[in-house]
């Protein structure tokens, strides 16, 4: 317990430090560049030390649950020696934690909206939220895609980076064939799936496999899931874009 | 009274995020693994720690960080700031007119990065895996200053007005250029580090300070300008994280062979 509370102490020494540059940008900001007062400084103070108290608790959380999770669960997973329970398992872990994710509800709603000002659909309720819907299972499914390919990856010890580049040619390929308007919100959509509690737990997962496999180095084959999981969803928006 | 209702939202709308997570874990781990979790009240303190600590976060921002922030993108932003007093609508500029709003994108990018919970996840991984030659802060330093690049070089776009698409295949060749010629382990984490960026506390104020531009900016549109700068936060730290094991590597190797030149 009292071990607990030190690392706890230390951690939160530590997240001070991470928010430090945020405190001085904003204030140099606020007070040189736009020469304003800052205003509610009492809620800010609250606000910060919540912020600060609630960094050090996730990284001792990380540490405590997610990061062994995750690997523990990719070590039951070799020694149970089924490859398609782990291809579901993967799949699932992909496509279950996107669909709900708030970031990507956001912005498939904006999405629907240039859709439906852009001509492409008809713009009534409807129709744009079964576009938002349509939207989003299609990003869950490309992530889940990602996770499945980028576990066969680990598994076979193919280099990262064929099939990383090889899927940047495919997005370059597609931009010069996709709507204009979905563009942008393509090359976003690969950056909003990787949510903060997805990314440990599939860092952790991917390292574990690559150290429960014989010749698999942790840090050239463990990496690279999350990579995956944010090219993916470039190419089934744009591919979505064009059908839709 | 009021502070702890909102605290309570956020950890329920915490907990419908983490539900379908925990669910699938457990799903597989009950029904097909069937191997019983080691420490397992370990493991639920952690779970609970990453609950009430993401919870803190955000209410907090939400509090401190996010009021404050969308309220400088917005007036960065406005007419009269960029123009001068009494000026009410753009509609001659320069690009040169917007410079603090670039200053302010990449401060912005690189101090959010910084805090970043996803990206402190991925460096104390790559720490460990790496046996401690890659340091935590090193490779959050250097994601930070491609996410700061990669914000500033989006707004400048915004500014100009010049094709998203553009900038991004550009990056991309960078990016294969540098494969080639990169060391090979690195190569993983750089990509991996794209995708860990843009989480909770970057997209927020890059957004906003997008959509600020877009809709100040004559002829913008911020339905189709201000998307994108994401996908420069995202682009960038692949370049930086991989310049930085390019710079490590031609350092090391100068200073490998300064010390066959002089061996007193």
């Amino acid at each position: 317990m009292k071990q607990l509370f030190l690392q706890f102490f230390k951690s939160l020494r530590q997240s001070f430090q991470d928010l430090l540059p945020i405190i001085l940008v904003i204030g140099f900001f606020q007070l040189v560049v736009l020469r304003q007062p800052v205003p509610q400084f009492g809620q800010i103070l609250a606000g910060g030390l919540m912020v600060l108290a609630g960094l050090s608790l996730f990284v001792q959380g990380l540490q405590m649950a997610l990061f062994p999770l995750g690997e523990e669960m990719a070590y039951s997973f070799v020694r149970k020696g089924n490859l398609w329970l782990l291809l579901l398992f993967a799949f699932t872990l992909g496509f279950g934690t996107t669909v709900a994710e708030p970031a990507l509800i956001a912005i498939a709603d904006e999405a629907s909206e240039i859709a439906a000002t852009g001509g492409m659909i008809d713009d009534s309720d409807d129709a744009r939220s079964s576009y938002a819907t349509g939207l989003r299972l299609v990003v869950a499914l490309a992530v889940g895609f990602a996770l499945l390919v980028g576990v066969i990856r680990i598994l076979k010890g193919w280099p990262v980076q064929y099939l990383i580049i090889g899927g940047y040619i495919g997005v370059v390929i597609m931009t010069g064939f996709a709507p204009q308007e979905i563009i942008g919100i393509a090359y976003d959509s690969g950056g909003v799936t990787t949510s903060t509690v997805t990314v440990p737990l599939v860092a952790a997962l991917g390292i574990g496999l690559a150290n429960s496999i014989r010749g698999r180095d942790p840090m050239i084959d463990g990496f690279g899931l999350i990579a995956f999981a944010s090219l993916t969803p470039m190419i089934f928006v744009m591919a979505y874009g064009m059908l839709f | 009274m009021d502070a702890l209702a909102t605290f309570g939202m956020t950890v329920l709308g915490m907990l419908k995020d983490v539900l379908p997570i925990a669910a699938i874990l457990i799903g597989f781990q009950v029904l097909i693994l069937r191997r019983p979790i080691r420490n397992p009240a370990r493991v639920a303190v952690g779970l609970v720690f990453v609950l009430l600590g993401l919870a803190l976060f955000l209410q907090g921002l939400e509090l401190a960080l996010f009021p404050l922030g969308r309220l400088m993108a917005e007036q960065l932003t406005l007419p009269s700031f960029i123009l001068g007093e009494g000026v009410e609508a753009i509609t001659a500029f320069q690009w040169t007119d917007y410079v603090w709003v670039y200053v302010f994108a990449a401060a912005i990018g690189f101090a959010t990065t910084v805090a970043e919970p996803a990206l402190i996840a991925v460096s104390i991984k790559a720490n460990q895996v790496s046996g401690g030659t890659i340091t935590v802060n090193g490779l959050r330093f250097a994601v930070a200053v491609g996410v700061a690049l990669g914000v500033a070089l989006g707004t400048f776009r915004i500014v100009t007005g010049t094709p998203l698409h553009w900038y991004i295949i550009a990056g991309y060749v960078i990016v294969i250029v540098q494969t080639a010629k990169a060391p090979r382990a690195i190569i993983p984490l750089a990509y991996d580090s794209g995708g860990v960026t843009t989480s909770t506390v970057t997209v927020p104020l890059v957004a906003a300070l997008g959509l600020g531009l877009a809709d100040t900016i004559p002829g913008r549109s911020p339905l189709l300008d201000g998307f994108g700068l994401i996908a420069f936060a995202s682009l960038f730290p692949m370049i930086s994280v991989m310049a930085y094991a390019q710079i490590s590597e031609w350092r090391a190797k100068r200073a490998r062979e300064s010390n066959t030149d002089n061996p007193s």
